[in-house]
């Protein structure tokens, strides 16, 4: 059995298709994606990273090529079975921590679990507050949003990422918006839960220095993959 | 957070506390939109009642009359020819015939309560040196004031009808300056006269009725309006008051007489309160639309503000469905709290209004109704209103890229 959890076959995006303004952002992308691995993706503005990011993350459809997770080809999904799937199997980190504001820290955490389930319980909470002690925010649990630094927030941000336990956290560039200590410690952390529980991550990132402390780095320049 | 309320429920409260300004103000909308439907339909019906309460205690339901005598056209035979014209012939005060085998039949009736016979003429009311011409109603006590509350409107004496007593209208007994315990000359145009004593003086509610009523027992007005044995008037109360056209139309056509209901005699008031329902009914369409179009418009703007959040949510496996719903929920929970908050704003309104506003004799303008079939009704009318203004707005929520919403 193959060990990738993602895997891309000359998948291409387009954008005003047949239209005379019709603009292919990515061309070809052959990628896959194991088990475990934490792949880093770079590459100047402007070179398809994040319509990548959003077409493996099932938040966007590739023009044609094909598309696998867990060896589910996602062309042959629905609407209501891509929003499971991706509930269930992807987490997500950006940049600009999206916090749902009219929520504590705890509750941010918990609502993966409640869109899955529909109520809030006793579970859910312990399940929430275990994953804010481990990205060690537990203090910080009854906080809204607003109320959190930045890197405070992209550390909630990453254990509402980890809430389904998901095969694989997709980060577009988490630490871009943080000063070098905390996108250190946010980038450390999501290391770490990787190495502990084998979640795959696929991160976004402009800084070199991060990227390099990846398992592999794949370039994307001009919407092609530069290995 | 709360473990009973599905999680749309919970975010739509949420969402709303978090843009209170916006939401205090929607609300404030709304619940002005409610209390005004509220306060006019407590109103309206309260003026409706108060009218057909005072219309149905002073007057009966349904009047059997003789019917109109007409100029009977001769045969033609050989020779005589019809004028064009035929005169109308004068109406003379006549008895109705077999009046009490009608009064039996209408016993019969299921659907009538009580009948009273009655006798009405002119009579002239002499005390002294001042006289005023009345009308006299020879009336049964016991079945006339079940019909018109005679008792309730006595302001002096008391409702004694014997053959030698008369009760009269505050009005008359001003202008002949007599007062309970009095004698009357009452003369009929016959040239009979009776002197009988005043028992009590009632106040009908209106200057020209009062100066002309005057009540007498049914045997005695016989024999000063010259018909004994005779009633010009079987007066009638019917279950269902507003039947009562129906049963009219009925009691004519199986008797010679005329039958007049209270709804064709006040054909009128009726025409009144039908304009004020249809007035009524367009305030209330406009007061609604304004309402949902404030609630779709606070809505719009929320979608707009929260489509990051929209697009994280649809991100972490959130079906449309489910954001569809949160939008709903705020439509609904709007116009629920803003039609709870304008009941109880329209109900004060009323209570305030029923305690300022008087009629001229300072009794109260309308009765104070406020049934829980109008609350209940106007919440499920608001709350309706709002989840449907949110239709547009949770639709576009749903439907939100979440690729776009969350790049914002």
């Amino acid at each position: 059995m193959a060990n990738e959890i993602l895997k891309l076959e000359r998948v291409c995006k387009a954008y005003n298709v047949g239209l005379p303004t019709e603009t292919e952002v990515l061309h070809d992308i052959d990628l896959e994606l194991d088990h475990g691995e934490f792949l880093a993706l770079i590459g100047p503005s402007g070179s398809g990273k994040s319509t990548l990011l959003n077409i493996v993350g099932l938040l966007d459809q590739p023009t044609s090529g094909r598309l696998s997770i867990k060896g589910h080809d996602t062309a042959s999904l629905g609407d209501a079975e891509i929003t499971r799937l991706r509930g269930h199997t992807i987490g997500f980190v950006f940049q600009y921590h999206l916090l749902i504001s009219a929520f504590t820290a705890r509750e941010n955490v918990m609502m993966p679990m409640l869109v899955d389930r529909g109520f809030a319980s006793a579970e859910i909470e312990a399940r929430a507050d275990r994953l804010l002690a481990q990205v060690g925010l537990e203090r910080f649990a009854g906080n809204l949003a607003n109320n959190m630094s930045g890197g405070q927030q992209q550390r909630v941000a990453v254990a509402r990422a980890l809430a389904m336990g998901p095969d694989l956290v997709l980060a577009d560039e988490p630490t871009g918006n943080l000063d070098t200590r905390s996108a250190d410690a946010v980038f450390e952390l999501m290391r770490q839960v990787n190495r502990v529980s084998g979640t795959s991550f696929l991160l976004v990132t402009h800084n070199m220095d991060l990227a390099q402390r990846c398992d592999r780095i794949i370039e994307v320049i001009d919407g092609r993959i530069r290995a | 957070m709360n473990r009973w309320l599905p999680i749309e429920w919970v975010m739509a409260v949420r969402f709303l506390r978090e843009g209170r300004l916006q939401t205090i103000f929607i609300i404030g909308g709304i619940s002005i939109g409610v209390g005004v439907i509220v306060f006019m339909s407590a109103m309206l019906a309260g003026l409706q009642a108060n009218f057909i309460k005072r219309v149905l205690t002073s007057q009966p339901q349904i009047q059997l009359l003789s019917p109109d005598q007409i100029a009977r056209l001769l045969r033609n035979s050989a020779g005589e020819i019809e004028d064009a014209i035929v005169q109308r012939p004068s109406q003379r005060v006549i008895s109705i015939d077999q009046w009490p085998k009608i009064r039996a039949q209408m016993q019969a009736m299921p659907e009538v309560v009580t009948v009273s016979p009655t006798i009405l003429g002119s009579v002239l009311a002499v005390r002294g040196d001042a006289s005023r011409s009345v009308n006299l109603s020879g009336v049964e006590p016991d079945s006339y004031f079940k019909i018109v509350k005679v008792p309730d409107y006595i302001v002096a004496g008391e409702p004694r009808l014997t053959s030698e007593d008369i009760i009269i209208g505050t009005e008359l007994a001003k202008d002949l300056g007599a007062t309970v315990g009095d004698k009357l000359n009452v003369r009929a145009a016959t040239g009979a006269t009776r002197v009988l004593t005043i028992s009590g003086i009632v106040d009908l509610g209106n200057k020209g009725v009062n100066q002309r009523v005057c009540y007498a027992a049914l045997r005695t007005a016989q024999s000063l309006l010259g018909m004994i044995g005779g009633v010009t008037t079987i007066d009638i109360t019917v279950a269902d008051i507003y039947a009562a056209e129906e049963i009219a139309q009925r009691i004519q056509a199986a008797n010679v007489v005329e039958a007049d209901s209270w709804i064709k005699t006040n054909a009128q008031f009726f025409t009144a309160v039908q304009a004020q329902q249809n007035t009524n009914t367009l305030i209330r369409l406009f007061v609604g639309l304004s309402v949902a179009f404030g609630i779709a418009a606070v809505l719009i703007v929320s979608v707009i503000q929260r489509s990051k959040d929209i697009g994280i949510l649809r991100a972490m496996g959130t079906s449309r469905a489910k954001i569809l719903r949160v939008f709903l929920v705020q439509g609904g929970l709007l116009g629920f709290v803003g039609s709870l908050v304008g009941a109880a704003m329209g109900a004060f309104a009323l209570v305030y209004w029923h305690s300022v506003a008087r009629q001229a004799d300072g009794t109260e303008l309308f009765p104070l109704i406020l049934e829980r079939s109008l609350f209940i009704y106007t919440a499920l009318l608001a709350t309706g209103t709002g989840i449907l203004a949110a239709m547009a707005p949770a639709i576009r929520a749903a439907k939100l890229d979440p690729v776009v919403a969350i790049r914002g």
